[in-house]
């Protein structure tokens, strides 16, 4: 069992100072029971399905921003970024595979992280739509990551109270890396708000584009049900306000404003439902390890 | 980190794994004395001292290495491009992390050396305006192409081994700050050169296919790589090129034709070892040298390749270029906020506490 979270889990600038108290995170408050599949690594045990589907969501969330992020090297505004966002895709790509080969050992078929990444087909993937979307401009780039990191650091500080050692561990780790890549996006957001008029108008519909894209990290599926009732996972919709908050913090220093609801919203990535984008990533991805079945790299 | 043993991480695979680099640093850490030498330009050169910024120097030796600094640095830079190309392929999470990490490390570099060439007075704009002009040259090898999974091998075994084996003696250039440049930047190279080994070292213990792949680029990249060290610079080609010159200086410590002789030296035992066949029918060990022979490397192409007739050489630039203009918005807006909140706590420069 996991020690409390600690109060030392918060933002180190006024841009990412955490609006909510980190204790009153959704996990922290649910019963511990003991975890389906998690203590003999022996095939699956009921439950573990639904268990392992959460995780796998956490982890192909990663991934699949880990691959988008690494199109970026070379492409960055100047070098210095092309390092940065080089360390995000490195830190989410390893906790990708931090998960992988533990949902293998939970969903029974002792897979590993390169059978989850390299061999499964678009159905499978668990992922949002908002990870998988086709690189932008860089104020697209950054309001993706400001969304994503804001999430990431209230998921990860939740996560840190689970009731499953490895994922604490793994969000223990997670939650030191997403809370730079929320510092990084929150200083460009409002440069490039606060910056001249062109960035500003730039930011300002980059923030209207991602807005439908960002629901669907709330949605409180079936798998992320169980999870928290286990109190292994955090019930997503739990994340929502302290998210908001904390985005908008930044986006109102940024001299940007928060755009209200979307008339449409992307749904489905946790069932296996992608959107176009979706499968020529992974045709990139997967294609070498593809062509030739059985091979070590 | 290797998956199979046999790579035996205590023998050497590249010069800055050798006496030679160790004795370069050792040199850095023990220098002393300079007090005594005074500050003039050949007293200190005579000394074995370096010139730091703030010496008087020749200014045909400040713009000597203001052309070598900035065309290595460039030469990072644009050498993130082929091997960039490859990131979102890697055929496993292992390899695209270390990939990943690489082509950091090369951006890292490339930031390191421009930072080395503005203590001689020019500022990284300009330089980087001189290579998107064509200006300025970058390293001819990185206008060849990344074809297959397996030219990363080969990039990192040959091409980054041959950089390497140029490199280690710039740990001992006289000026300073390239000279401490060298020492750090060769050691994560050296990383660089043993993953492309251990690329290739898998491949060819793997399928036909693989074989066939690690061959080919083998094959592709062995020639350019041996182009890599520049033509010809001793006995009657030593007239009229600037070996004789840096030599004088002690930028250069060694002529292209004795790099290139070591490094042939250093790399046939290695590609035995890891199954390839080195494509050229002249190699062959010469007992009464106590070296490898190796046949005529075709300059033509060097020099096609070099005036920017080669496979790459328009989209290396118009890709760096392109990549630096869609970002001219984002600067502009770093430096409008600078502008606007002086403050140090707002300052552009972003925390790199969670590189990996």
């Amino acid at each position: 069992m996991s020690a409390p979270m600690s109060s030392s889990d918060t933002g180190t600038t006024p841009v990412t100072e955490p609006v909510t108290d980190p204790a009153t995170s959704a996990s922290e408050s649910a019963e511990r029971e003991p975890l389906p599949g998690a203590a003999e690594n022996t095939g699956a045990a009921p439950g573990a399905k639904p268990y392992a589907a959460y995780l796998l969501g956490l982890a192909d969330d990663a991934m699949v921003y880990a691959q988008r992020l690494g199109e970026w090297m070379t492409n960055a505004p100047q070098i210095e970024e092309d390092m940065a966002l080089g360390n995000v895709a490195l830190d989410l790509l390893g906790q990708a595979r931090g998960l992988y080969p533990y949902i293998g050992s939970i969903d029974g078929t002792g897979r590993g992280e390169d059978d989850y990444a390299m061999q499964r087909d678009e159905r499978e993937w668990r992922n949002v739509h908002l990870v998988e979307q086709e690189r932008g401009d860089f104020a697209d780039e950054m309001a993706r990551l400001l969304w994503f990191s804001a999430y990431q650091v209230e998921l990860h500080t939740a996560l840190t109270g689970s009731s499953d050692d490895v994922v604490a561990g793994v969000a223990g780790k997670a939650l030191k890396e997403v809370r730079y890549h929320l510092d990084h996006a929150s200083l460009w957001v409002v440069r490039l708000g606060d910056g001249t008029d062109e960035s500003h108008r730039r930011m300002q519909a980059a923030l209207e584009r991602v807005l439908p894209h960002l629901a669907e990290l709330f949605d409180d599926d079936e798998a992320s049900v169980l999870a928290a009732d286990l109190g292994a996972g955090v019930l997503p919709s739990t994340l929502h306000d302290p998210v908001v908050a904390r985005v908008a913090r930044v986006v109102e220093q940024g001299t940007l404003t928060l755009p209200d609801g979307s008339r449409w919203r992307s749904r489905g990535g946790r069932a296996g439902i992608h959107s176009r984008p979706m499968g020529s990533l992974l045709a990139e991805m997967q294609h070498i390890a593809r062509s030739h079945p059985g091979a070590t790299w | 980190m290797y998956g199979n043993d046999v790579i035996d991480p205590n023998e050497p695979l590249n010069a800055a794994e050798t006496d030679a680099y160790d004795a370069a640093a050792e040199h850095d850490d023990q220098r002393g004395g300079r007090d005594t030498v005074g500050g003039d330009f050949d007293a200190l050169l005579a000394a074995d001292q370096r010139i730091e910024p703030r010496d008087e120097m020749p200014e045909k030796y400040r713009e000597t290495l203001i052309r070598q600094i900035a065309q290595h640095a460039h030469s990072e830079i644009i050498g993130m491009q082929p091997e960039g190309n490859w990131i979102t392929r890697a055929p496993s999470l292992r390899r695209k992390a270390i990939l990943i990490a690489k082509v950091q490390d090369e951006a890292g570099h490339g930031l390191y050396l421009y930072s080395a060439a503005e203590t001689l007075g020019i500022d990284r704009q300009e330089l980087l305006d001189r290579l998107h002009d064509g200006k300025q040259k970058y390293s001819s090898i990185f206008n060849y192409p990344t074809l297959t999974w397996a030219d990363c091998g080969a990039i990192g075994w040959l091409v980054d081994g041959a950089a390497i084996m140029n490199q280690v003696p710039l740990c001992r250039c006289s000026y300073g700050p390239y000279a401490r440049a060298m020492i750090r930047v060769c050691k994560e190279e050296s990383f660089h050169q043993r993953q492309g080994f251990e690329i290739l070292w898998t491949l060819m213990r793997g399928t036909e296919s693989q074989q066939a792949m690690a061959q080919d680029a083998a094959d592709r990249w062995w020639w350019p790589a041996l182009a890599m060290f520049g033509p010809p610079d001793t006995g009657e080609a030593a007239k009229g090129g600037h070996t004789e010159q840096s030599m004088a200086w002690g930028i250069k410590r060694f002529s292209n034709d004795d790099l290139r002789q070591k490094f042939v030296d250093m790399t046939v035992p290695q590609a035995q070892k890891l199954g390839l066949t080195l494509p050229d029918p002249d190699l062959r060990w010469n007992e009464e040298r106590g070296h490898w022979d190796f046949g005529e490397i075709d300059w033509d192409e060097f020099w096609q390749v070099l005036r920017g007739d080669g496979p790459c050489n328009a989209e290396r630039i118009e890709h760096r270029s392109r990549a630096h203009d869609e970002g001219a918005w984002v600067r502009e807006a770093a430096n409008a906020y600078a502008a606007k909140h002086p403050s140090p706590s707002t300052s552009p420069s972003t925390s790199q506490e969670s590189a990996a």
